[in-house]
C-alpha cells in the first residue's frame, strides 16, 4: 500500500506546483504532487517551452530569409511542418520527463489523477487507473492552473478554430488566420504563423495590441508587425464564425461597420479562467471570484490548511510567479524566517514574438495616473553596436524614473533578444536601487545590455551614443 | 600580524550578546564573507562573517558564551605565513567596561552616484556599526531626514527598504542617550533558586529584557528623591464633564488621566527646567513638551508618546491616546511613536492604588505617578467636608532637578488640576 498520508500535497503539477513540492520536500516535509494529465503542467507541454521551440523554427527561418543580407546564399528553402512540430513535442517531452525525474530525487510522491477536497485534511483522488484513493494531509497547495477562455459564438472547436493547444500541434499550417486577441499568447502565435509565410490578421477589442504594456511598445509592434505584412484591426470585435469545409468566415465590426473576412484557421486567445471546478471548494471557506480563488499575500485562502498559488489564484498569469508563489507559501508553512510577500511590481513579463517584448513595473501612463513626477529615458536599438552587428536595428528601451526619489518605477523592452535583458531590471527593482547605481554599474561591451545603462543614463539627460 | 576578531554591534542598542554558535574551529582557512558565527541579541540571531582572510588561530570566546560585551576580542585570525598566536589575545575579561556604542550616521550623499563600497573596506568594527539600507531607502531617508540608525529594517536580513523609511517621521532618532554609563549588568541573583517540579521556566521575550535592564539601569544610577501631593479634584471632575458634553461630537470621551496629561504638559512648558536629560558634559533641556504615558499591555509596559501635548486640546490628547493606546496592546506601535519623550505618567488609580512610586523612565528627569481618585473627609474652613482627591508623586532625577524645582513643578500642577480653567489662559 502506497504512502497516503503527507505534510503537504501540492494539487497540479504545473511550474508552481512542483516547485512548491521541491522546496517543500527540501525543508524536510513529507510531500506529494497530484496531476492529472502532464508533470509541467501547461506551461512545460503547452505552453510557454513548446512554443518557445517553435518559435526559434520561425526566427531561424527568419534569418534564412535574410541570409543574403548576411552575405550568405541559402537556396531551396522549405520546411516541413511535421518536423517542426515534431521538435517542439520533443523539447516538452524531454522537460516533462526532467521534471519527473526531479520528483524522484526529491522523493515526492506523484499520483496521476485527479484530487478534490474531501472534509478537513482529506482529499479524494480518483486515479487516471481508474481505482480510487484517499490521501490525507497537513497542508494543502492548490495549484490547478487555467485553461483558454471561450467567449460565446467563439467557441473553439479543436479543428477550423483552435486555441493555444491545436495552434500548437497542427496537422498542417494555414495559409491564412485570423487570431482573436492580442496579449501574449495570441501575439505569439501571429508571430510565428506569420513569419512561416501564413496571411496573419489580428483583431484586439482595446484600441492597441499587447495592451498591458506600455503605449510606446504597443505602438511600436503593431509597426513592426505590420511591415512584417502582418494585418493588426484595433477596436474590433469578432462575431458569428461562419465554419465551412475547411474555412472560417468572421464577421468583424468597428465603429458601428461591419466587414467580413474568410480564413483557413481562426485562434481565439481571448484570455484565460482559473480550473476551479471539481474541487470540492463547495461548503469550505475558499472564495472563488472570476473563476479565480481568492488569496491573502501567504496564499492562504481562508479555510484552515488550504492555499492556492499560481493561475487558479489570479494575475499576473505567469509561470515565474507562480513559482515564486511556490516557493513562498511553503516557506510560510513551515515557518522559514524572514520569508516576504511577492510584490507584483517587480514581476517582470515577456513576450517572445519577433521583435521581443519585455516589461517590468509601472507604464510611463500608469506612473503619470499615480501622480508621480517622472523621468523617462529611452535608447534605440540603432544606436547600439551590437544591435547593428547583429543585424536586429529595431527596438528601444525605456526607463521610468521617480524623479524625486531616483526609483526605478518600470522598464519596457522592444527589440532582439529583450526578453533575456529583462532581468537585469528585475534585479535591480529588487535591491531597490536608484539611477545611481543603475548608472554606476559597468555593462560590458559590445553587447545589447549596454542599452539598458544608456537608458538610465537618457532618463537624466546623459545618454553617450546617440 | 594576526587579527582580532571582535564581538560586533548587530543594532545600536547592542551592548552585549550570546556567542551562539562557531560555525569555524581552529585551524580553519576562512574566506572574507564566510559566516564564522552566529550571535544572538535581545532582538535576534544574527550570522556573523569574516571581514579578513586567513586562518582561525584562536577561539577566544566559546559557544554558548553569554554577555560577551560588543568589541571584545572573540578569536584571532592568522594571515598568511604565521603559524602561532603571537601575542596573547586580550581575554574576554580585558574587554572592560566598553562605552555603549553610538549608532553610526549612514553616509547618506545628498545627490550624485553613491560610492561602491570596494572590497577592501573593512566595516567599522568599533564605535560604529554597518547599516544596512537600499539605495532607494537611503536617499528617501536623506529628502526626508530620516535617522537610519533609528529604523528596523523589514527586508531580507533586515536590510532597510523603502517602505520602512516610507513611514518614518523625520528626525525618528531614539531619544539623545544619557551618559554612557558602566552599567552593571544584570547578573544572576547571588542566591541559587531552587525549582522544584511544578514551577515554569519561562524565557525572557526581548520586550521583558529591556524592561529589565533599563528598570535596573535607572534604580541603580538614577539618584531618585520622590514628591507626593494630595489634589482635590472636584473641579477637574466638573470640567471633564463639562468636556464631555462637547467633546463628544469629535467623539472622543476625555478621561481623568487625558487632564493630568494636558496639566504636566502645561506645567513642564511653565518649567523648562524640568524638561531635560543629564547628559555626561551637558544638560539637555528639551523644546517640545513630549508626555509618555506608560500602557500596560501582553508582553509588557511600553510607554506611547503624546507629541507637544501641551499645545493640544484635551480632546485630542484623548482620541490620541486612545489610538496609541489601543496599537500598543496589539503591538503595532512605530518606533518613533515610543521612543523618546521628556516625562513619563504611570497611572495606577484605576486598580484603586492609593499612591506609589515610579521608577524614572532614563533618560528622562522626572515620572508621575498617579494614584486613584476617590472621595475623603478634608477640613475646608475648620470644617470636614467630603471632597474627591487624588494623590500624585512625582520620581525626580536629582542630577537634573533639585528638591524645591521639583516642589515648584508640582504646585504648578497642583494649580492646573484644582483650577482646570488656568490651563486656558
Amino acid at each position: 500500500m502506497a504512502e497516503t498520508s503527507f505534510d503537504i500535497i501540492v494539487v497540479g503539477g504545473g511550474p508552481g506546483g512542483y516547485v512548491a513540492a521541491i522546496r517543500a520536500a527540501q525543508l524536510g516535509m513529507k510531500t506529494a504532487v497530484v496531476e492529472r494529465e502532464h508533470m509541467g503542467g501547461i506551461c512545460l507541454n503547452w505552453g510557454c517551452i513548446p512554443t518557445k521551440a517553435l518559435l526559434r523554427t520561425s526566427e531561424v527561418f527568419g534569418l534564412i530569409k535574410h541570409a543574403e543580407s548576411f552575405g550568405l546564399s541559402v537556396k531551396d528553402v522549405s520546411y516541413d511542418p511535421k518536423k517542426i512540430v515534431e521538435r517542439s513535442r520533443k523539447v516538452a517531452n524531454q522537460l516533462s520527463n526532467g521534471v519527473k525525474g526531479l520528483m524522484r530525487k526529491n522523493k515526492i510522491t506523484v499520483f496521476d489523477g485527479t484530487a478534490r477536497l474531501v472534509g478537513a485534511g482529506k482529499l479524494a483522488v480518483a486515479m487516471n487507473d481508474r481505482s480510487n484513493a484517499t490521501l490525507t494531509y497537513k497542508n494543502v497547495i492548490l495549484a490547478t492552473g487555467a485553461r483558454a477562455r471561450n467567449l460565446p459564438g467563439l467557441e473553439a472547436d479543436g479543428k477550423l478554430v483552435w486555441t493555444y493547444k491545436e495552434a500548437m500541434v497542427p496537422p498542417e499550417f494555414p495559409k491564412s488566420l485570423l487570431v482573436i486577441g492580442s496579449g501574449a499568447i495570441g501575439i505569439e502565435f501571429a508571430s510565428f504563423y506569420r513569419t512561416m509565410g501564413a496571411e496573419v490578421t489580428v483583431a484586439e477589442v482595446v484600441d492597441r495590441i499587447l495592451p498591458v504594456e506600455d503605449e510606446e511598445v504597443s505602438v511600436f509592434a503593431k509597426r513592426a508587425f505590420e511591415k512584417q505584412g502582418m494585418k493588426i484591426l484595433t477596436g474590433v470585435t469578432v462575431s458569428n464564425l461562419k465554419k465551412g469545409a475547411n474555412n472560417v468566415t468572421a464577421t468583424i465590426t468597428a465603429g458601428g461597420k461591419s466587414q467580413e473576412i474568410t480564413v483557413d484557421r481562426v485562434i481565439s486567445a481571448v484570455g484565460i479562467v482559473g480550473n476551479v471546478e471539481n474541487l470540492g471548494l463547495e461548503g469550505t471557506k475558499v472564495k472563488v471570484e472570476k473563476t479565480h480563488i481568492v488569496i491573502d499575500q501567504w496564499g492562504f485562502t481562508g479555510e484552515p490548511n488550504v492555499y492556492a498559488i499560481g493561475d487558479v489564484a489570479g494575475p499576473p498569469w505567469l509561470a515565474h510567479k507562480a513559482m515564486h508563489e511556490g516557493v513562498l507559501v511553503v516557506e510560510k508553512i513551515a515557518g522559514v524566517k524572514g520569508v516576504h510577500p511577492m510584490n507584483t511590481a517587480n514581476i517582470p513579463g515577456c513576450t517572445y514574438c519577433q521583435p521581443q517584448v519585455a516589461s517590468i513595473g509601472l507604464t510611463e501612463a500608469a506612473a503619470k495616473a499615480k501622480g508621480l513626477q517622472i523621468k523617462v529615458g529611452k535608447f534605440p536599438f540603432i544606436g547600439n553596436g551590437k544591435a547593428i552587428a547583429l543585424g536586429e536595428p529595431e527596438g528601444f528601451i525605456k526607463t521610468i524614473f521617480d524623479a524625486k526619489t531616483g526609483e526605478l518605477l518600470g522598464a519596457h523592452m522592444i527589440g532582439a533578444e529583450v526578453t533575456e535583458l529583462i532581468q537585469g531590471y528585475s534585479i535591480a527593482k529588487t535591491l531597490e536601487t536608484t539611477e545611481a547605481e543603475l548608472m554606476a554599474t559597468v555593462f560590458p561591451h559590445p553587447t545589447l545590455s549596454e542599452m539598458m545603462h544608456e537608458s538610465v543614463l537618457a532618463a537624466y539627460g546623459r545618454t553617450l551614443h546617440i | 600580524m594576526s587579527i582580532n576578531i571582535l564581538m560586533p554591534a548587530l543594532s545600536p542598542t547592542m551592548t552585549e550578546g550570546k556567542l551562539a554558535k562557531w560555525h569555524v574551529k581552529v585551524g580553519d582557512a576562512v574566506k572574507s564573507g564566510q559566516v564564522i558565527c552566529e550571535i544572538e541579541t535581545d532582538k535576534a540571531t544574527m550570522e556573523v562573517e569574516a571581514v579578513d582572510e586567513g586562518k582561525v588561530g584562536q577561539i577566544v570566546v566559546p559557544e554558548g558564551a553569554e554577555g560577551v560585551k560588543v568589541n571584545a576580542v572573540i578569536a584571532i585570525l592568522l594571515e598568511e605565513g604565521e603559524t602561532e598566536v603571537k601575542a596573547p589575545a586580550p581575554g574576554q575579561a580585558a574587554a572592560a567596561p566598553t562605552p555603549a556604542p553610538k549608532p553610526a550616521p549612514a553616509p547618506m550623499p545628498a545627490a550624485g552616484p553613491t560610492p561602491v563600497a570596494r572590497s577592501t573596506d573593512r566595516p567599522a568594527t568599533s564605535g560604529g556599526q554597518r547599516i544596512f539600507v537600499s539605495p532607494l531607502a537611503k536617499r528617501i531617508a536623506a529628502e526626508k531626514g530620516v535617522d537610519l540608525s533609528a529604523i528596523k529594517g523589514s527586508g531580507p536580513n533586515g536590510r532597510i527598504v523603502k517602505a520602512d523609511v516610507e513611514g518614518a517621521k523625520p528626525g525618528a532618532a531614539p531619544a539623545p542617550a544619557a551618559a554612557p554609563k558602566a552599567t552593571p549588568r544584570p547578573s544572576a541573583p547571588a542566591q541559587p533558586i531552587f525549582t522544584a517540579p511544578g514551577d515554569k521556566r519561562i524565557p525572557h521575550t526581548a520586550v521583558r529584557k529591556v524592561i529589565a535592564r533599563r528598570m535596573l539601569e535607572s534604580k541603580q544610577t538614577v539618584p531618585h528623591f520622590y514628591l507626593t501631593v494630595e489634589l482635590e479634584i472636584e473641579a477637574l471632575l466638573a470640567a471633564r464633564q463639562a468636556i464631555n458634553d462637547m467633546a463628544r461630537k469629535m467623539g472622543a470621551k476625555v478621561s481623568v488621566n487625558d487632564m493630568v496629561i494636558k496639566a504636566c504638559a502645561k506645567a513642564l512648558r511653565d518649567h523648562p527646567e524640568c524638561n531635560a536629560s543629564w547628559a555626561e558634559d551637558e544638560m539637555i533641556q528639551y523644546g517640545a513638551v513630549d508626555i509618555s504615558v506608560a500602557v500596560a499591555t501582553d508582553r509588557g509596559l511600553i510607554t506611547p508618546i503624546v507629541r507637544n501635548a501641551d499645545m493640544k486640546g484635551v480632546a485630542q490628547i484623548s482620541i490620541e491616546m486612545k489610538d496609541l493606546a489601543s496599537r500598543a496592546k496589539e503591538g503595532k506601535l512605530k518606533l518613533e511613536e515610543f521612543q523618546g519623550g521628556g516625562f513619563t505618567i504611570s497611572n495606577l488609580g484605576m486598580f484603586g492604588v492609593k499612591e506609589f512610586a515610579a521608577i524614572i523612565n532614563p533618560p528622562q528627569a522626572m515620572i508621575l505617578a498617579v494614584g486613584a481618585g476617590e472621595q475623603r473627609p478634608v477640613v475646608r474652613n475648620g470644617q470636614m467636608v467630603v471632597r474627591n482627591m487624588m494623590n500624585v508623586t512625582l520620581a525626580v532625577d536629582h542630577r537634573v532637578v533639585d528638591g524645591a524645582m521639583g516642589a515648584q513643578f508640582l504646585q504648578t500642577l497642583k494649580a492646573y488640576i484644582e483650577q482646570p480653567a488656568a490651563m486656558l489662559v
